[in-house]
C-alpha cells in the first residue's frame, strides 16, 4: 500500500474528492460571495434572514435620512450667520407623542416577520439525518449519527503562508483537510457541543451560527438547496487559534452523498484493519522519528512550538520536561487521554495507534530529549485497550 | 459660616487662608479633596488612559493590516484585544465621565464641593493602581489576560493563566472606585442643591449622571462578585460555570451581561447630557422637550436592565426567550430615539452658530445615531445570527462608544475648558483635531460594517484574502485617528499652560446655567454662599 | 496635612459626612448608608443568581439540563397516539479515558410509558477512576417533561481499573410535552472527577 499511515491515506481520499467536488461547483461557490453585504445563502431560511436584513436595512436608511434630512436643514437655513432669530418653542405634546407613538408602530411592523423566521430557524425537528459537532481547541470533530463515520477537520493552509514565507492560496484560512459532507435537499441536524471552552459553529451560507458549549448540547438546522462548498469559520473567542479553525461545508446530491458516505464507512473499516496490521509491526527508530516529526509539526507545534520549547506560561515546554524525559506511561496516558482542564485534548481518535507512537518516540528523543525510548503501536493498543 | 468648602482647610490646618490660596506642588494633588482638582485629575487620567488603550489598538490595527502574522502572535493579540477593551471602557470612557461629572456636578447645583470630598479623593487615587496591576499583567510569563474584554468562562477560569488573579483584583478596585465616585454624585445631587433647584430644574447632564449613577450602584457588585466566582472556579475549586461540577458556561454569560448591558448605557447616558447642554447653548434656543428626555433618560435606564440576553441569542435559548429579548431591546430605540428628535426639534428653527463643541455635538449626533440604528438591526435575532460575533458588531459598539461617548467628552472638554481655565483654547488646533478625527474615525469604523457582513468574525488576528482590501483602509484610518488625538494632546497641553484669550464669564453667547455665572477661571472654591435658584 | 494623611487612610471616615455640614443640614451618612445597601445587596443578588438561574432553568427548560433527582413514576395515561424519538448521545469529556456507549441509540416510545436505555462503561486505564455523567437535553424545553426514576447519573460512578459496568436509565416522557416536540436528544458527557470527589464530594454534587 502506497498510503503508508491513515492520516495520508485519508489527506489522499480527501484530495481526491475535494478537487472533483470543487470542480463541479466552483461556480456556485464565487456567485453570491459579496464584499460588502451579507449573502443571500443557499438555504430558504438564510434568503429569508437575507431579505429580512435588507428590509431592516431599508428601514434604518429611510429613519436616518429623514432625521439628518431635517437637521441639515436646520443647519444650513437657521444658521446665526444668516440672521436667523430663535424661535421660542420647547415642547410640543402632539408631537412629542407622535415620535413615541410612529417608531413603535414601526417596530411591530418589523417584529412580524423576525418572529416568524425566528420560529422557522428554531424548527429543528423531523430531520433527515443528524450530524454531532464538537468543538475543541482548535479544531471541529464530525460524527455522522446514522452512519459509521467521524472524523476531525483541521486547518488545512501551511504554516508557511500564514508566516508569509509562501503565497497565499485563494481560501487561505478557509480550507480544512477533511470538510464535513452534507446531502442537498434534506434537512441535516446539527447538534453542536463542545470539549474544552466555548466555540461557535458558523456557516454564513446556511445562516447558521450556534455557540458549542462544554457539557451542553445545542441545536441547529439547513436544508441545503444547491450543491457547493460553503465556508464558515469559528466565531466565539476560544483562545490563542481562535482564528484558525474554520468550518467548511461540501453539499452534494444525494445519491453522491450516499455512495460518499458509504466509501467513509469502507475506508474506516479498511483503517481499522490497517491498524490492527500495523500492531504487530515493529518499526525502526529512524521511521519512528521520521514520522513522529511529521505528526509532531502538523498536529503538536501549534502549541508546543516546533523547537519543542512551548510558550512559556500558556503551552509547557516538551524539550527537558519531565514528562518527556520520564515515566513513559505517563507520557502515553496524556497523548491518548488528554489532561483535563488544559488545552491538553485526547489525541486517541484524531491519530493512529502507529502515529500516536511515533509522535511519543520523536518527543523522548528529539532538542536533547535523549531518552533513547522507542514506542510501538502495540504499547498504545495496550495503555488505550488494556493490557490482554 | 459653614461651608463644605472648609473640609478643604484641613490640607492647610487654618481655616481662613484656603480661600486665598491653593496648595501647591506634588501633595496638592495626592491630599486634594477639591472637587475641581479631582475632576482634573480624572479627566487627565482617562486621556493618558485613552492613549495607552490607543496604543493598543494601534498594535491590533498593525497586525490586520495585511492577511498573514506579521507583527505580533496570535496570543499576544489576544492579550491586546482584551486589555484594549478593558482599558477604554474602565479607564477611559467611565473615569472621564467621572471627571466631568467631579468638575461641573457641584458647579451646575450650586454646591461648593462634592458631598464627601475625602471619599472623592480615595475613589480616584485607587484608579491607577487598579490600572498598573492589569497592565504590569502583561509582563508575566504566559503573559495578561487574554480571553476578551467579556471574560467567558470556561476560557477565563479553566484555561486561562496565572494572570487571571491580577485581572480579578484590578477589576474589583475599578469597581469600588466606580461604586465610591456613583455615591458621591448620589448624595451630593440629593443633598447639596443650591436653594430652588428643584429637580425637575436639574441640568440634563445632572440628571443623566444621577440615573448613571443608580445603574452604577446597581449594576458594579454584580460584575464584582462575576470576577469572585471566576477567581473561586479557577483558584478554589468551585464550580458556578463548570458543567463537570453541575454548573453552566452560560450563566456566566447571564450574570455578565446583567452588568453588561447597563454598562453600555453608563457610557452613554452622560454623553446625552452633554449633548443636550451643548446643542440649546448653540442654538440659542431652549432645550426641547425638557421633561421627555428625563423620562426618556429613566426608561433606556429601566429597560436596560431587561434586554441583556441579546448578547447571548446564539448560546441556545428557547424560542420565546429570545422573542422576549429581541422586542425589549427594539423598545430601547424608542427613548433613545426621542432623545434623537429633541435635539434635531432643538436646533430647529434656533440661531446656529457652529463652535467647536458644537462641531462635536453634532458629529456625535449623526454618528452615534448610525451606531444606533445598527443596534436596532442587531436586536432582530434571527439576522442577529448572522452579525453575532463579526466586525459588524464591532463597527456598532465603536460607534457608539467612539463616535458617541469620546466625541460627546470631547464636546464637553472643548465647551467647559475655557471656564475651566480662563483662556479660550486654541481655536486652529481644535479645527485640525476635530476634522482630522471626523474623517479619519469613518475611514476607520466604517468599513467594519461591510467587513462584518462579509463575513469576518471578530477578535482574529489574520483574515481570509477577501477581507484585505477593506482591512487596509481600516488600518489607515486608525493610525490617522490614533494620530488625531496628538493634536488634541498639544492643544489640552496648552490650554493647561493658560495660553490664549482671556474669557468673559459666560463665555459662549447662548450658555445658561449656574456654572456660566460663576468667574472664569472658575475659582478654586465656589458657591460658598448658596447661589438662589429662581 | 499629616492630620488629612491620616483622614484617607482610613476608609471608615471615608464613609462619614464632611465635618462641616452642607447648607441644607442633611445627613450625608444616611444616603450613603442606604446606597451601601443597595450595593451590597446587589452583590449579594449576583451570587443569588446562581440558583435562581437553576429554578429558573427548572421552569423554563432554557438550558436542557434534567432534573438532577429521580422522578416517581406516577403511572400517567400512555397516550398511544403519539410517538416520541429520543436519540441518545454518549461522550466522554477530554482527560477522560472511560469506553461510554448507549447499546440504544434511539428510542421510539409513547408519552406515559416506561423506557430503558442501558449505558456501557468501561476503564481501560490502569486507575481507578470516579465519574460523573452530566445530562443535556435539545431542545431544552423537552427536559422540563422528561422524567427520570432512575439514572446513573444521580450518583458518581467509580470503576476500578480495567472494570466495566453497564449502567441503567429508566424513564417515562409526561404526557404533558408539548405538541410541537416529537423528537429530542438526550446527551451524557462523563467527566473524570475523580480528584474533586475525593476532595470534596460535596462540591462537586453542587
Amino acid at each position: 500500500m502506497k498510503c503508508r499511515n491513515l492520516l495520508s491515506f485519508l489527506a489522499c481520499s480527501t484530495f481526491a474528492f475535494t478537487s472533483t467536488a470543487a470542480e463541479s461547483v466552483s461556480g456556485a461557490e464565487s456567485q453570491g460571495r459579496s464584499d460588502l453585504n451579507l449573502r443571500p445563502g443557499v438555504t430558504d431560511i438564510s434568503n429569508q434572514v437575507y431579505d429580512l436584513h435588507m428590509l431592516m436595512f431599508l428601514i434604518c436608511v429611510i429613519i436616518a435620512v429623514l432625521v439628518f434630512g431635517v437637521m441639515f436643514y436646520s443647519m444650513v437655513v437657521h444658521r446665526k450667520s444668516k440672521n436667523a432669530k430663535p424661535a421660542n418653542f420647547h415642547e410640543n405634546i402632539k408631537v412629542e407623542i407622535a415620535w413615541t407613538v410612529v417608531p413603535f408602530l414601526i417596530l411591530i411592523g418589523m417584529a412580524v416577520p423576525a418572529a416568524n423566521t425566528l420560529i422557522d430557524m428554531e424548527d429543528a425537528s423531523k430531520p433527515d439525518m443528524t450530524v454531532l459537532i464538537t468543538g475543541s481547541q482548535w479544531k471541529w470533530h464530525y460524527k455522522y449519527m446514522d452512519n459509521d463515520v467521524e472524523y476531525f477537520s483541521v486547518l488545512a493552509t501551511q504554516q508557511e503562508q500564514i508566516k508569509n514565507r509562501l503565497q497565499k492560496g485563494e481560501n487561505y484560512l478557509l480550507e480544512v483537510d477533511r470538510p464535513l459532507v452534507i446531502p442537498t435537499g434534506q434537512k441535516v441536524r446539527f447538534l453542536i457541543t463542545s470539549d474544552d471552552v466555548i466555540h461557535s459553529w458558523w456557516v454564513p451560507d446556511f445562516a447558521v451560527k450556534k455557540d458549542a458549549n462544554p457539557g451542553f448540547i445545542n441545536e441547529a438546522w439547513a436544508r441545503v438547496n444547491e450543491p457547493g462548498i460553503y465556508r464558515g469559520q469559528c466565531a466565539e473567542l476560544c483562545g490563542k487559534d481562535h482564528g484558525f479553525m474554520p468550518v467548511v461545508v461540501i453539499a452534494k446530491e444525494p445519491a453522491e452523498y450516499q455512495a460518499w458516505i458509504e466509501e467513509q464507512e469502507a475506508i474506516a473499516q479498511r483503517a481499522k484493519e490497517e491498524e490492527q496490521r500495523l500492531l504487530a509491526m515493529n518499526m525502526s527508530m529512524d521511521q519512528l522519528m521520521t514520522q513522529g516529526k511529521k505528526t509532531y509539526d502538523t498536529v503538536c507545534a501549534a502549541c508546543h512550538m516546533p523547537n519543542g520549547e512551548g510558550l512559556p506560561g500558556v503551552f509547557p515546554a516538551i524539550k527537558g520536561s519531565p514528562i518527556a524525559t520520564g515515566d513513559v506511561d505517563a507520557h502515553i496516558d496524556i497523548l491518548i487521554n488528554g489532561v483535563t482542564g488544559t488545552s491538553m485534548a485526547s489525541f486517541a481518535k484524531q491519530l493512529t495507534m502507529s502515529e500516536i507512537a511515533a509522535v511519543i518516540t520523536y518527543q523522548r528523543n528529539a532538542w536533547g530529549n535523549n531518552t533513547g525510548d522507542m514506542v510501538q503501536a502495540k504499547d498504545i493498543n495496550a495503555a488505550m485497550n488494556g493490557k490482554e | 459660616m459653614t461651608s463644605a468648602t472648609d473640609t478643604t482647610a484641613h490640607v492647610d490646618g487654618e481655616h481662613h487662608d484656603d480661600h486665598h490660596h491653593i496648595p501647591k506642588g506634588l501633595t496638592r494633588w495626592l491630599f486634594t479633596t477639591n472637587h475641581k482638582d479631582i475632576g482634573t485629575l480624572y479627566l487627565w487620567f482617562a486621556f493618558i488612559m485613552f492613549l495607552v488603550g490607543g496604543a493598543m489598538a494601534m498594535v491590533i490595527r498593525a497586525e490586520l493590516f495585511q492577511p498573514g502574522l506579521q507583527i505580533v502572535e496570535p496570543n499576544f493579540f489576544n492579550q491586546m484585544t482584551t486589555v484594549h477593551g478593558l482599558i477604554m471602557v474602565f479607564g477611559a470612557v467611565m473615569p472621564a465621565f467621572t471627571g466631568l461629572a467631579n468638575w461641573l456636578v457641584p458647579m451646575m447645583i450650586g454646591a461648593p464641593d462634592m458631598a464627601l470630598p475625602r471619599m472623592n479623593n480615595w475613589s480616584f487615587w485607587i484608579l491607577p493602581f487598579a490600572f498598573l496591576i492589569l497592565l504590569s499583567s502583561l509582563f508575566m510569563e504566559g503573559g495578561g489576560p487574554a480571553f476578551g474584554w467579556t471574560f467567558y468562562a470556561p476560557l477565563s477560569t479553566t484555561y486561562s493563566g496565572d494572570s487571571t488573579a491580577l485581572f480579578v483584583f484590578s477589576v474589583h478596585i475599578m469597581g469600588i472606585s466606580s461604586i465610591m465616585g456613583a455615591i458621591n454624585v448620589i448624595v451630593t445631587i440629593f443633598n447639596m442643591r443650591a436653594p430652588g433647584m428643584t429637580y425637575m430644574k436639574m441640568p440634563l447632564f445632572v440628571w443623566t449622571w444621577l440615573i448613571t449613577a443608580f445603574l452604577l450602584i446597581a449594576v458594579m457588585p454584580v460584575l464584582a462578585a462575576a470576577v469572585t466566582m471566576v477567581l473561586t472556579d479557577k483558584f478554589f475549586g468551585t464550580s458556578f460555570f463548570d458543567a463537570a461540577g453541575g454548573g453552566d458556561p452560560v450563566l456566566f454569560q447571564h450574570i455578565f451581561w446583567f452588568f453588561g448591558h447597563p454598562e453600555v448605557y453608563i457610557m452613554i447616558l452622560p454623553a446625552f447630557g452633554i449633548i443636550s447642554q451643548i446643542v440649546p447653548t448653540f442654538s440659542r434656543k431652549k432645550l426641547f422637550g425638557y421633561a421627555s428626555m428625563v423620562y426618556a433618560t429613566a426608561s433606556i435606564a429601566l429597560l436596560s436592565f431587561v434586554v441583556w440576553a441579546h448578547h447571548m441569542f446564539t448560546t441556545g435559548m428557547p424560542v420565546a426567550a429570545e422573542m422576549f429579548f429581541m422586542i425589549a431591546t427594539m423598545l430601547i430605540s424608542v427613548p433613545t430615539g426621542v432623545k434623537v428628535f429633541n435635539w434635531v426639534a432643538t436646533m430647529w428653527r434656533g440661531s446656529l452658530s457652529f463652535e467647536i463643541p458644537m462641531m462635536f455635538a453634532i458629529a456625535f449626533i449623526v454618528l452615534f445615531t448610525i451606531g444606533g440604528l445598527s443596534g436596532l438591526m442587531l436586536a432582530i435575532t434571527p439576522v442577529d445570527f448572522q452579525y453575532h460575533d463579526t466586525y459588524f458588531v464591532v463597527a456598532h459598539f465603536h460607534y457608539v462608544l467612539v463616535t458617541g461617548a469620546v466625541f460627546s467628552i470631547m464636546a464637553a472638554v472643548y465647551y467647559w475648558l475655557p471656564k475651566w481655565t480662563g483662556k479660550m483654547f486654541d481655536i486652529t488646533l481644535a479645527k485640525w483635531h476635530f476634522w482630522c478625527s471626523l474623517i479619519s474615525v469613518n475611514v476607520l469604523f466604517f468599513p467594519m460594517h461591510f467587513v462584518g457582513l462579509a463575513g469576518m468574525p471578530r477578535r482574529i488576528p489574520d483574515y481570509a484574502l477577501q477581507f484585505a482590501d477593506f482591512n487596509k483602509w481600516i488600518s489607515v484610518g486608525g493610525f490617522a485617528f490614533g494620530l488625531s488625538q496628538l493634536i488634541f494632546l498639544a492643544l489640552l497641553i496648552k490650554a493647561c499652560r493658560h495660553q490664549g484669550e482671556s474669557v468673559s464669564d459666560q463665555v459662549w453667547d447662548g450658555a445658561e446655567g449656574l456654572e456660566w455665572e460663576i468667574p472664569s477661571p472658575a475659582p478654586y472654591h465656589t458657591f460658598d454662599t448658596p447661589p438662589v435658584v429662581k | 496635612m499629616q492630620d488629612d494623611n491620616k483622614n484617607i487612610e482610613q476608609m471608615a471616615d471615608q464613609i462619614q459626612p464632611s465635618p462641616t455640614q452642607p447648607r441644607q443640614d442633611v445627613d450625608h451618612g444616611k444616603t450613603v448608608g442606604k446606597i451601601m445597601l443597595l450595593v451590597v445587596g446587589m452583590f449579594c443578588f449576583a451570587f443569588a443568581l446562581v440558583p435562581l438561574y437553576d429554578v429558573f432553568c427548572r421552569i423554563t427548560g432554557i438550558n436542557g439540563k434534567t432534573n438532577v433527582e429521580a422522578a416517581v413514576y406516577s403511572a400517567p395515561e400512555v397516550d398511544e397516539t403519539r410517538t416520541i424519538t429520543v436519540d441518545f448521545i454518549t461522550r466522554t469529556h477530554s482527560g477522560m479515558p472511560w469506553e461510554f456507549e448507549a447499546q440504544t441509540r434511539k428510542v421510539d416510545i409513547h408519552p406515559g410509558q416506561m423506557g430503558e436505555v442501558t449505558f456501557y462503561v468501561r476503564n481501560p486505564t490502569g486507575r481507578d477512576i470516579i465519574a460523573q455523567a452530566v445530562p443535556s437535553v435539545t431542545p431544552g424545553q423537552a427536559s422540563l417533561y422528561l422524567n427520570k426514576t432512575e439514572c446513573f447519573c444521580f450518583q458518581h460512578q467509580p470503576l476500578k481499573a480495567g472494570e466495566e459496568a453497564l449502567m441503567p436509565m429508566v424513564f417515562y416522557i409526561d404526557p404533558q410535552l408539548p405538541e410541537n416536540i416529537n423528537f429530542f436528544t438526550l446527551q451524557y458527557t462523563l467527566y473524570d472527577i475523580t480528584e474533586t470527589a475525593e476532595d470534596a464530594v460535596e462540591v462537586a454534587m453542587n
